[in-house]
């Protein structure tokens, strides 16, 4: 065990300051300050307001991973970080500490993609990732489908959003229906006490989107749709039924994804599926995917809900892997890329 | 005592090495829009060129700004996560401050009163005002962020230092000459002399502008 690699990992790219402690293929400790309160007041992330929040956690943040994973700073062997994508002036926080601990402890930076993290991060909860792995990433930043046959150094797009990501659609929709933000829980409850009533559209699932978008999503249709469906109510002087629109809507969402994901499964000839991102923490996704993924004969891996949203223990089991597979360490000069294609693992 | 010194709050990312009396060692880059990518190498440069490791540092100095958002917390975090990682002291000085002490030392003693005016983008300058006394620049009031017509005229009258008469050579007709940037081995010196005097220097941010965004109930207001 100790002569495993022991890798910290920093993630800043939105609005959650994580900083994880894993020992090769073992989470150690993943510690999390979040500012998602200071932003729901402005009814969504302020990337100034979350900026402002990582430079105020980053340092206690590393010392409560340290502390409760039991290690010092003089323990570690490298410092992973999430060099994109995501709000530029968040990134930035989090790549200037990562290399400030890197040349302060004289060891070397790893700079890595977020949406590979995602994937990596089921290594600390589920053991190796099975090669080639398929992957459902489904966030408020991101919707994407990967085919990776290494995630160190082979990752590939099949498809992703063409418009708004799945959890911002979470976010929308709890709009029109007076939920607070963050949507996704909010919907996620109500939908529990409602029925599928309303059919509403499944976005590029039919004719010739079918087949050109066969592996994209689109929600904004969708989210215009829940808005129009729930105006008509008010305009004709009816009450919402918030719970059977909450449950239609996530029925709409989660059919789309699962739909698509074991479709890409079956063409790729992947056996296994994994889904992450802050989206796969939703109840009816989690069990959808599992009934489907049963009767497809395909395995279904999800972290636990804490590993699913942004964390730093994805980017330290990320960076491990890195180190594991002797991948070259980043440059001290490496940017905060806000836009890194999700093809490109590591800075 | 091994002073790093960082500032990256005006246009110059700076990194300063100030190693016990010896002259210091400086690294600067001129990129104002490229802090994440410079910063890091420049301490290492600037340590290198020192001689020293980053184990020998024996305190760290940091400029708390005002200055643009993005850019001033690229320092202040690698200068707390440093001081962390090593276990020293992280020492924050105003940045307007150390221009105002760089503006006494390359004026004579006749000019009594600066006024510091940087940029703030948007049209819009940070300034304050400074009186020349037996221990350095003291400010005189609080810094601020206005539009250069909006600091009071008898104010723009004194010599200035900063960009601020660069971009509003009309507003700011009196610059001092080679004083546009903050230079991390005045910020390093100022640091010392106040941690002698026992001076606190929280590392708090002078963030002056709040975030741009509304408020769900703000949004409703109007
Ligand atoms: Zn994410």
């Amino acid at each position: 065990m100790a002569d495993q690699p022991l890798v910290l990992g920093i993630e800043t790219s939105c609005d959650e300051t994580g900083v994880g402690i894993v020992r090769g293929e073992t989470l150690l400790f993943d510690a999390i300050a979040s500012s998602v309160d200071e932003h729901a007041r402005f009814g969504g992330v302020v990337p100034e307001v979350a900026s402002r929040a990582h430079l105020e956690a980053m340092v206690p943040t590393i010392e409560r991973a340290c502390r409760e994973a039991g290690v010092t700073l003089g323990d570690v062997d490298a410092v992973a970080v999430t060099s994109g994508p995501g709000l530029a002036g968040a990134l930035m926080v989090g790549v200037a500490s990562a290399k400030a601990l890197a040349l302060a402890l004289g060891v070397p930076l790893h700079g890595v993609n977020h949406l590979a993290s995602h994937v990596a991060v089921d290594i600390v909860e589920h053991g190796p990732l099975p090669e080639p792995t398929l992957a459902l990433l489904v966030s408020g930043g991101h919707s994407s489908l990967l085919l990776v046959p290494d995630v160190t150094d082979d990752v590939r797009s099949l498809g992703s959003t063409i418009d708004d990501a799945a959890g911002e659609a979470f976010d929308k929709v709890a709009r029109v229906l007076g939920l607070p933000f963050p949507g996704g829980p909010h919907i996620d409850r109500m939908a529990r006490e409602g029925q599928v009533v309303i059919d509403f559209p499944r976005g590029l699932t039919g004719g010739r989107d079918a087949e050109r978008h066969r592996f994209d999503f689109s929600f904004s249709g969708l989210k215009t749709a829940v808005s129009r469906w729930v105006q008509a109510r008010e305009a004709a002087g009816e009450p919402v039924p918030v719970a059977d629109v909450a449950a239609s809507f996530q029925e709409a969402v989660t059919d789309v994804l699962t739909r698509k994901a074991i479709d890409a499964c079956r063409t790729h000839g992947v056996g296994h599926l994994q889904v992450g991102g802050g989206v796969a923490a939703n109840s009816r996704l989690r069990a959808l995917a599992q009934e489907r993924c049963d009767a497809a004969g395909i395995q279904l891996r999800v972290p636990r809900p804490g590993l699913c949203t942004d964390n730093g223990a994805m980017v330290a089991a990320l960076g491990a892997q890195m180190v594991l597979k002797g991948r070259a360490p980043s440059d001290l000069a490496i940017p905060a890329d806000s836009s890194m294609p999700v093809t490109q693992v590591s800075a | 005592m091994l002073t790093l010194a960082i500032d990256t709050s005006t246009t110059a990312i700076g990194v300063a090495v100030l190693a016990g009396d010896a002259e210091p060692v400086r690294a600067v880059v001129l990129d104002a829009r490229a802090h994440t990518e410079h910063l890091a190498p420049l301490v290492a440069d600037a340590l290198a060129r020192a001689g020293a490791t980053p184990a020998e540092v024996t305190d760290i100095a940091v400029g708390t700004g005002p200055g643009p958002f993005t850019g001033l917390r690229v320092g202040l975090v690698t200068a707390v996560t440093m001081g962390y990682a090593l276990g020293v002291p992280v020492h924050g000085v105003g940045s307007l401050d150390v221009l105002a002490e760089q503006a006494f030392a390359a004026t004579g003693d006749d000019v009594g009163e600066v006024l510091v005016a940087t940029d703030a983008r948007r049209r819009e300058v940070y300034w304050a005002r400074y009186a020349r006394t037996a221990d350095g620049a003291r400010a005189l009031g609080e810094p601020a962020v206005e539009a250069p017509a909006q600091v009071p005229e008898h104010t723009r009258m004194l010599p200035t230092a900063g960009r601020g008469p660069l971009l509003y050579p009309d507003a700011f007709p009196r610059p001092v000459a080679d004083v546009l940037d903050v230079d991390p081995a005045a910020l390093g010196a100022i640091a010392r002399r106040r941690a002698a005097a026992g001076v606190p220097m929280p590392v708090e941010p002078l963030y002056l502008r709040r975030p741009d965004a509304l408020t769900t109930a703000e949004r409703a207001a109007r």
